[in-house]
């Protein structure tokens, strides 16, 4: 399959066109099949193009399928071309394996929605922008599904755009975003101008052979960190990401928590070597910046009410665990965590649009408890998530998190004391909101009064159209571990680092690095720690929210995210907004007035001139015999040529 | 008295000197047309005199050129002071300032 790889995004765009010409004939619940059905036509594709793969040797994995010449500008060649190499085929597998699924969910969610064909439409569009991201063969490509991406988060954050909340969270998102695309631009130019090219191959190749100084590497790769920073919601541009929830449910599992938000990682990924070339404080940069926000995102989620932005902030927090991978040179690790990630966030976003679904767009989780008895399965499959995330072995977050605390403390050990609380902390807040949505009593019949529309209110499970990706999703984080297994004594030798050997030719090799260290030669206590804190989380949280040992603590200033978003709105708002008014101030008093102060300036002596013009042939021949006669003076009489 | 170059000068730069006295001083198209001729024909005889003083050619060769330009100028010019003459009768060289700045 891999001759036909530019199926995998073409199928996608047929179905994005399908619906945008028939969108309203089809209707509810045609569109979204016809979606669905795109979606997984490309999943079958890239399933096909994995065995392909998988059945090369090892060095000629790599299939570039070049479509038409994009820029041809002398010595600015770019192609339109796809890159099939095991990372990509990685990414593609779970972006439209999970995107199939939150397709399906979205069919039974969005039920009864009056714009529901275009809601798939946009769903559909996302996937083909994701895809090009994903398969590009250079910078130019990932570019263009990254920006196509962020103008479909744009539009589905804000697809109930009457709701002031939606449309403004959508604006937000879309300019945090800017910022991170400057960045990404800039590093293509500098790439450019380094390289001479901006395809992968010939910009990691000169990274490798050393061609690429070392202070062009630490400038791209800084830069491609800017992007990721705001495409991954990493500090200081996450805000936008919290309230992204605005969008439907489906929207923010699939895209920002499985999919989107992981571009910044698979592209500092892609792009390993160059980090490699580079000066050693930028990996540090990333690893502390990945650090510092998975511990500070972490301490926010504590005291969230919102389901969703529980989950939302825990996002923001798990991202920062994969830049954590990515600045100590963990690339494995983090595309290992990308992968469970995928599968447990998307597993608990769904869940909690169940949730939602089921408690008729209640969000506040101080309304639900006790859900477990009126939506089992539900209650069921998010369990399995919650204690995936929490990193309980053998779901799919332990091994993932493991391995990544494990580099962080080969490198540095405060980044591994600063993951290790981290993860004490998501079990934690996770427990917490596994408690007050399912456990406990339920508090949502002392509200019933408002929801009197309905009659006597009672949440319901969801459909079954909606449980079965939960159910698969929930299989998927029990098992996902599997693709990379550590090196224990127990466990037999075919079984580790399968994804590690897999992604070998793009990544440089895993586990070499911090062989022989001590934090090697003690991943067994390592792991038993990892162990040990999450099932401290989990015990605290149950103490305080189940049995009521202690008073919850969630100080109001964690509550709002420790200000931080008020603070930059009052500085965008006083000083910023004052530092741009003056910027626009001398752009149009200095520099537009130098343009229009020439212009006026040749009229003003122009309006003078044309006084001479007086129309009288007698004046004209008056100044031409006046002339010659000046310069017979002058050459007669003072020169004295005669 | 024979005449000389000399005195062939004076006499051209008399007549340019009355053609470009008149062309300032009078406001009949025509007469100024005259005057502009008058001017031409002075710069004229310098040609042909400075030309018989040299015992060179070319002054001549420059003088047929000038005429031949003059002529065709005349044809051009005087149409237009014609078509002037035929729609404003009376009209003097001042009354046609319509270009003016």
């Amino acid at each position: 399959m891999l001759d036909v790889i530019w199926l995998v995004p073409a199928l996608p765009l047929v179905g994005f066109l399908a619906i945008l010409l028939f969108g309203r004939r089809l209707g509810e619940p045609g569109a979204g099949y016809v979606a669905a059905a795109a979606v997984l036509g490309a999943f079958v594709v890239t399933v096909g193009a994995f065995f392909d793969l998988l059945s090369l040797d090892e060095h000629h994995r790599e299939h570039v399928s070049v479509l038409f010449s994009w820029v041809p500008v002398s010595s600015l060649q770019i192609d339109m071309a796809l890159l099939a190499d095991p990372l990509s085929i990685t990414m593609a597998l779970f972006v439209t394996g999970i995107g199939f699924l939150i397709h399906l969910f979205a069919i039974g969610y969005m039920h009864g929605d009056p714009k529901f064909s275009k809601f798939f439409l946009y769903l559909n569009l996302f996937v083909l922008s994701m895809l090009m991201l994903v398969l590009g063969e250079n910078l130019l490509v990932t570019f263009l599904g990254w920006e196509g991406v962020g103008a479909c988060s744009y539009f589905l954050i804000s697809f109930w755009h009457t709701r002031e909340s939606a449309a403004t969270a959508g604006k937000k998102a879309f300019v945090t975003n800017r910022i991170g695309d400057w960045g990404v631009m800039l590093a293509m130019f500098l790439g450019f101008q380094a390289v001479g090219s901006v395809s992968y191959s010939a910009l990691n190749g000169a990274a490798e052979s050393g061609a690429l100084a070392s202070s062009t590497a630490t400038g791209i790769a800084l830069l491609l960190f800017v992007g990721a920073a705001g495409k991954s919601a990493q500090l200081p541009l996450y805000l936008w990401l919290p309230d992204a929830m605005e969008g439907p449910t489906p929207v923010s599992a699939l895209i920002h928590a499985a999919t989107m938000v992981t571009a910044g990682v698979f592209l500092m990924t892609r792009m390993n070597p160059v980090i490699a070339a580079s000066a050693d404080y930028a990996p540090q940069i990333i690893a502390w910046v990945g650090a510092l926000t998975a511990l500070f995102a972490a301490t926010i989620a504590v005291a969230q009410h919102d389901i969703k932005k529980v989950l939302a902030y825990s996002t923001v927090s798990q991202l920062g665990y994969m830049f954590l991978a990515v600045g100590t040179g963990a690339y494995v690790a983090a595309v290992f965590h990308m992968v469970t990630h995928a599968f447990f966030k998307a597993l608990m976003f769904l869940g909690s649009g169940s949730v939602i679904h089921g408690m008729h767009h209640e969000q506040d989780m101080r309304r639900m408890g006790a859900l477990r008895t009126v939506m089992p399965i539900t209650a069921g499959t998010f369990i399995i998530g919650w204690l995936a995330i929490a990193g309980v072995p053998p779901f799919a977050g332990f091994w993932s998190k493991d391995e990544i605390l494990l580099f962080t403390l080969a490198s540095s050990p405060v980044l591994y004391v600063i993951g290790l609380v981290t993860a004490v902390l998501t079990a934690f807040y996770m427990t917490r909101q596994v408690v007050m949505v399912f456990f406990g009593e339920a508090r949502w019949e002392s509200h019933a009064d408002d929801h009197g529309a309905h009659g006597e209110f009672r949440p319901h499970e969801s459909p079954p159209i909606m449980l079965f990706p939960l159910v698969v999703l929930a299989g998927l984080s029990v098992v996902g571990g599997v693709i990379q297994l550590p090196s224990f004594g127990i466990i037999p030798d075919g079984w580790r680092h399968r994804l590690e050997d897999w992604l070998h030719p793009v990544v440089e090799p895993g586990e070499a690095v911090i062989k022989g260290t001590a934090a090697y030669d003690a991943k067994s206590w390592l792991a038993l720690l990892a162990i040990a804190c999450a099932v401290l989380g989990i015990a605290a949280a149950i103490a305080v929210y189940a049995k009521g040992r202690a008073k919850p603590f969630e100080p109001e200033l964690l509550a709002r995210g420790w200000r931080y978003d008020e603070t930059v709105s009052a500085f965008m708002g006083g000083p910023g907004r004052r530092a741009f008014d003056a910027v626009a101030r001398f752009d149009s008093g200095v520099v537009d007035g130098a343009v229009t102060g020439t212009a006026s300036g040749v009229r003003s002596v122009a309006e003078r001139l044309r006084r001479g013009q007086t129309g009288f042939v007698r004046n004209y021949s008056a100044v031409v015999v006046a002339g010659v006669l000046g310069i017979l003076i002058w050459f007669v009489i003072i020169r004295g040529v005669l | 008295m024979e005449p000389t170059t000399t005195s062939y000068l004076v006499l051209a730069a008399l007549l340019f000197g009355i053609g470009a006295t008149g062309l300032m001083i009078r406001r009949n198209p025509l007469v100024m047309f005259m005057c502009i001729e008058l001017m031409l024909n002075a710069v004229n005889l310098t040609f042909v005199a400075l030309a018989t003083r040299f015992s060179d050619i070319d002054g001549q060769t420059a003088v047929f050129f000038v005429m031949v330009v003059a002529a065709a100028e005349v044809v051009v010019g005087l149409g237009i002071i014609i078509s002037i003459m035929r729609r404003r009768p009376g009209a003097t060289v001042d009354d046609l300032a319509e270009l003016k700045g």
